[in-house]
């Protein structure tokens, strides 16, 4: 178990120098330190202003270790390693603090939108499971494949325009961390992740529900007086939610997909406004810094998930 | 080459292999009941999807000169598609509402009272004649973005799974590698730093979506090489490339007719939300969304272009999506469950 | 002798091609007290969906008609909610496949414990108590570690043992054992089967011992049910049946004793294989294959002949050996 685990953690160092690397491709040696300065100045800025503004960012070394022993393709893996991340190229503020102020609305958004969204995926799985063949599973396949069809665009602007501007339930956009209120200010941003989460989810889940119903343990716990209910709640769902493990930690990234849109449109300070802002405004350091930081909290949460795997599923465990 | 010349070669390359596809599915007993059933399944569907593609098709095709191209002068020397003839004439001076008689701000007549099915915009320009334009991209986006990322996808997963070995550690790490950051990011990324075009973006799209195809390539492939003739085929001292090429491949291409269907709907999608952060693609319906969102708070509000684009883009996910569900059933039901 | 299970008219369809297809036609069977009834035939035969339609598990698009009496009250009707009181409290059952039909994500002390817990309100560490000594019962070395077991941990004798036990564990007035061995070594089948024999001994339990081996039968049965395509065409006592058995099916059968015929292998003595239920003939299902076959057999479907009190067969041409 514990070689499994170090065996596990070390894989993900692997992948995460990886990443690091593809995003140096990326950010450095494909997009030249010249067009960001420009970008970040503007066009007719004369030669020595880009130099000293690149010299202040960092971006005068010369790329390669091959050109020289300074150069910046060390200079980024020490700095993403270490978490000093420099200054934003946009307006110059330092990328860390404002990482660490993005941090707390973005779990305050994602932990209940996610939460929510599991445990209704998984509850309506169930329930249409429990009707399967029936013409309640066949409308709670459809209304899933309805779902899936509609862009969250869509379901923002209809959020906000029908609940927030008609009907006044909630206010169009903002946030204030005050316990009190902070709830009117994540209703809907939530109600709307979980709404584009929970066609594809429900759906995936209620096949592996149903495929698990067919399994000759089902049966064995019918043969011995074992309710429909009980058989759905406590063999068919235990039994399930392995796959839907896997499944997700596959959500995990898309979870955050959810919320760089959500934050921009309903106006919360967290890391997906953060991420917005700096594509907006041409913001590399930034935003290379934010791909960093998602991937290496999918990386983290992928071990995190299959050292779980092997203490839910016990065949796992064994290995 | 002009874009025009290109475009109108593709759809006769397309309609061509449709013509390719028809015969050989009708040849083969397994794709003919396969399609026959796709068709006894969800017949609405199928119609309603070649309804898209046939307009697509129409708007494709285009030439300079000719009948319809309005008074517009500048018109005269770009290549106007059917689509584009049949609204030419058809400008305002600015918004009216759907089927109005007058515009939308200054109460003036319309040049053509009643005519606009689904409105117009600040510009004028008919809605209806921009939804039925953006058909166009984004059957392109999914089209084109497929046409890159499955061979590609087919690629390194065949070759992984059927090396083994170092291969399969080298691609297995870059899926790793791909599948850890959060895909509408990287695609985001690839767009910023790519030129922004039609064909980067669909570069982007694939670079970002191959590698859920590759993972069940790969899988297939592991499969399949255990088997008996293919074990066989490898004891006569077949080489890998014929191996792959007559055993392997055509026993993936059922995944690839699902793989292709299902990924689409998520390619329109993203496009939405590149069209949103200002790196879509121009005339789809994303950025139509994006750009109809103000539009929402004007007093009175202007909807119809929202709601057209909306329904549009919903009206072909809804029957793609119902399309790749009958396929997956038909095709392979297990397989695919847990990577897509 | 005084039935404790009886099953009459039992008929489950499956549709196949449009057509409901009776799987099980009209069986009729009835297991004393403290007896053993064990039910043989070809792999395909039916002999696990008539096992499932006596206690109404037929999977889905499957219906049972029929009359299934315990101690003479007729359950087949009976609410759902009472049908799970009678399942593995009445009559419990061991299946076929002891590798999967125990959940793989619960200890396998949990789900006998379950299964106490679900017929009798008794505490949990009562019930572990139970679930042990059964452990110990049926021969579990070790029980007390291995109740905190998981099924992929034990061999497959391990788990079949564990089934036997769960069956047990409401001490059940029928027990129904389908095929408990055949998934396992040759040793260990001896094993179970003593087992089984050994607890019927002990208990007294009524055994539906559903086989097709029939040196299984010959050591463990009172009564003999041969069942061909669905149909029972040969009943009688375990002397009568194998050692007078007269349907031309049976004395195939007991000539070729094919001790451990895979599924889909010929009999030695009988040509062809059993059709699938699709493509069963009228009249007389046997006819295609039988040596005796004349011509009411492909037509008319043949009743019982009564050759004793205990012993019935379903043949034309033995009918016509009576009568003539
Ligand atoms: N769910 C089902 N739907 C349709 N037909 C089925 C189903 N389950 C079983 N059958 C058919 O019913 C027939 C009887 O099956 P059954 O499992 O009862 O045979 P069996 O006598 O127990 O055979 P074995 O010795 O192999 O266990 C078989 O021909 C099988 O094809
Ligand atoms: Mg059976």
């Amino acid at each position: 178990m514990l070689a499994y685990v170090v065996r596990r953690i070390a894989y993900g160092v692997v992948v995460v120098a990886g990443v690091l690397l593809l995003l140096f491709v990326l950010f450095f040696a494909v997009t030249d330190p010249n067009d960001i300065a420009r970008r970040a100045l503007g066009d007719k800025v004369p030669p020595d202003v880009i130099e000293q503004w690149k010299a202040n960012h960092g971006y005068d070394k010369p790329l390669w270790p091959w050109q020289a022993a300074d150069n910046l393709l060390f200079d980024h893996f020490r700095r993403m390693v270490t978490f000093d991340f420099g200054r934003s190229d946009a307006d110059d503020a330092p990328i860390v603090d404002r990482i660490r102020r993005g941090i707390g609305p973005s779990l305050v958004l994602s932990v209940p939108m996610f939460a929510a969204g599991l445990l209704l995926g998984v509850v309506l799985a169930l329930f249409v499971a429990f009707f399967r063949e029936t013409y309640i599973d066949a409308a709670g396949v459809f209304v899933c494949v309805l779902a899936m069809s509609i862009s969250i665009l869509l379901y923002i602007i209809g959020a906000q325009y029908v609940v927030a501007k008609l009907l006044h339930w909630f206010p169009i956009s903002g946030f204030d961390p005050a316990p009190d209120v902070v709830a009117r200010f994540l209703a809907m941003p939530v109600l709307v992740g979980v709404l584009t989460g929970f066609g594809g989810d429900v759906r995936f889940y209620r096949t592996v529900f149903v495929e698990e119903t067919s399994r000759d343990y089902v049966r064995t716990a019918r043969a011995k007086g074992c309710g429909e209910g009980r058989i759905m709640l406590w063999h068919v769902l235990k039994n399930g939610m392995i796959p839907i493990l896997t499944r997700v930690v596959l959500a995990i990234p898309f979870l955050f997909t959810g919320s760089l849109l959500l934050e921009s449109f309903f106006g919360i300070p967290g890391l997906g406004s953060i991420t917005v802002d700096a594509i907006n405004g041409n913001d590399f350091s930034t935003l290379r810094t934010m791909v960093f930081i998602f991937s290496l909290l999918f990386v983290v949460g992928q071990i995190a998930v299959d050292v779980s795997y092997s203490l839910v599923d016990p065949r796992v465990r064994l290995e | 080459m002009e874009t025009w010349v290109v475009s109108n070669i593709v759809v006769a390359v397309l309609v061509a292999g449709a013509v390719w596809s028809g015969v050989y599915v009708r040849r083969s007993e397994m794709w003919a009941q396969a399609a026959r059933e796709l068709w006894r399944r969800s017949p609405v569907a199928l119609l309603v999807v070649s309804l898209y593609v046939g307009i697509a098709l129409v708007d494709s095709v285009s030439w300079i000169g000719g009948d319809g191209v309005g008074e517009d002068t500048v018109a005269l020397h770009e290549a106007r598609s059917p689509i584009d003839r049949l609204f030419a004439d058809f400008r305002e001076e600015s918004y009216s509402a759907p089927l109005a008689a007058v515009t939308f701000s200054g109460e003036t007549p319309l040049l053509h009272p009643g005519t606009h099915l689904f409105g117009t915009d600040l510009l004028g320009r008919d809605i209806l004649h921009q939804v039925l334009k953006g058909a166009r991209i984004a059957l392109l986006i999914g089209g084109v973005t497929s046409l890159l990322a499955i061979p590609l996808a087919l690629f390194f997963g065949v070759s992984a799974g059927y090396f083994g070995g170092r291969t399969d550690d080298a691609v297995f790490f870059l899926m790793s590698v791909l599948s850890s950051i959060p895909s509408l990011l990287l695609l985001i990324v690839l767009v910023m730093v790519m030129d922004k075009s039609t064909l980067s973006v669909c570069i982007a799209l694939a670079v970002t979506s191959w590698v859920g195809f590759c993972r069940i390539s790969r899988g297939e492939t592991l499969k399949l090489r255990e088997l008996e003739y293919v074990q066989a085929a490898r004891a006569l001292g077949i080489g890998p490339v014929r191996i792959m090429y007559r055993h392997i491949l055509p026993n993936l291409m059922h995944l690839v007719v699902i793989t292709f269907v299902l990924m689409f709907s998520g390619l329109v999608l993203s496009e939405v939300i590149l069209s949103w952060l200002g790196i879509g693609v121009d005339g789809s319906w994303g950025r139509m969304i994006d750009q109809a969102r103000d539009e929402l708070s004007r007093d009175p509000i202007v909807w119809w272009n929202l709601s057209a684009a909306g329904a549009a883009l919903f009206g072909l996910l809804l029957a793609v999506n119902f399309v790749g569900d009958a396929v997956r059933d038909i095709l392979d039901p297990r397989t695919l469950r847990e990577n897509l | 002798m005084t039935a404790v299970l009886e099953v009459e008219g039992l008929t489950t369809r499956f549709p196949f091609s449009g057509r409901r297809v009776p799987i099980v036609d009209d069986v009729t069977l009835s297991v004393g007290r403290g007896q053993v009834l064990a039910l043989v035939g070809e792999s395909g035969c039916g002999k696990s969906m008539t096992a499932l339609s006596i206690l109404r598990l037929v999977p889905k698009p499957g219906s049972v008609d029929g009359v299934v009496r315990l101690d003479g009250r007729e359950i087949q009707s009976l609410p759902v909610s009472e049908m799970r009181q009678i399942r593995g409290h009445e009559i419990a059952m061991i299946f076929q496949e002891p590798m999967t039909s125990l959940n793989p994500v619960t200890t396998v002390g949990a789900q006998v414990v379950e299964a106490i817990r679900l017929h009798e309100k008794v505490r949990k560490p009562e019930a572990r108590g139970r679930a042990r000594d059964l452990f110990g019962q049926v021969g579990i070395p070790d029980p007390e570690a291995r109740l905190d077991a998981y099924p992929h941990q034990l061999s497959g004798g391990l788990k079949q043992r564990v089934m036997i036990a769960m069956a047990l564990s409401t001490r059940p007035k029928v027990l129904i054992a389908d095929e408990p061995s055949t998934a396992l070594d040759v040793t260990i089948q001896a094993q179970l089967l003593e087992l089984l024999r050994q607890i019927q001994r002990d208990t007294g339990m009524a055994i539906l011992l559903i086989t097709h081996d029939l040196g299984v039968v010959n050591e463990l049965s009172d009564h003999v049910a041969v069942m061909y395509a669905g149909r029972i065409i040969e009943e009688g006592t375990r002397e009568e049946v194998l050692g007078s058995a007269r349907h031309p099916y049976t004395t195939g059968l007991l000539r070729s004793i094919p001790a451990l015929a895979p599924r889909g292998e010929k009999l030695a003595e009988i040509p062809g294989v059993v059709p699938s239920p699709d493509q069963w003939p009228e009249g007389c299902r046997f006819a295609p294959r039988c040596a005796r076959a004349f011509d009411p057999c492909p037509e008319r479907v043949p009743r019982p002949s009564g050759l004793s009190d205990s012993h019935r067969v379903c043949c034309h041409a033995v009918a016509e050996e009576l009568a003539g």
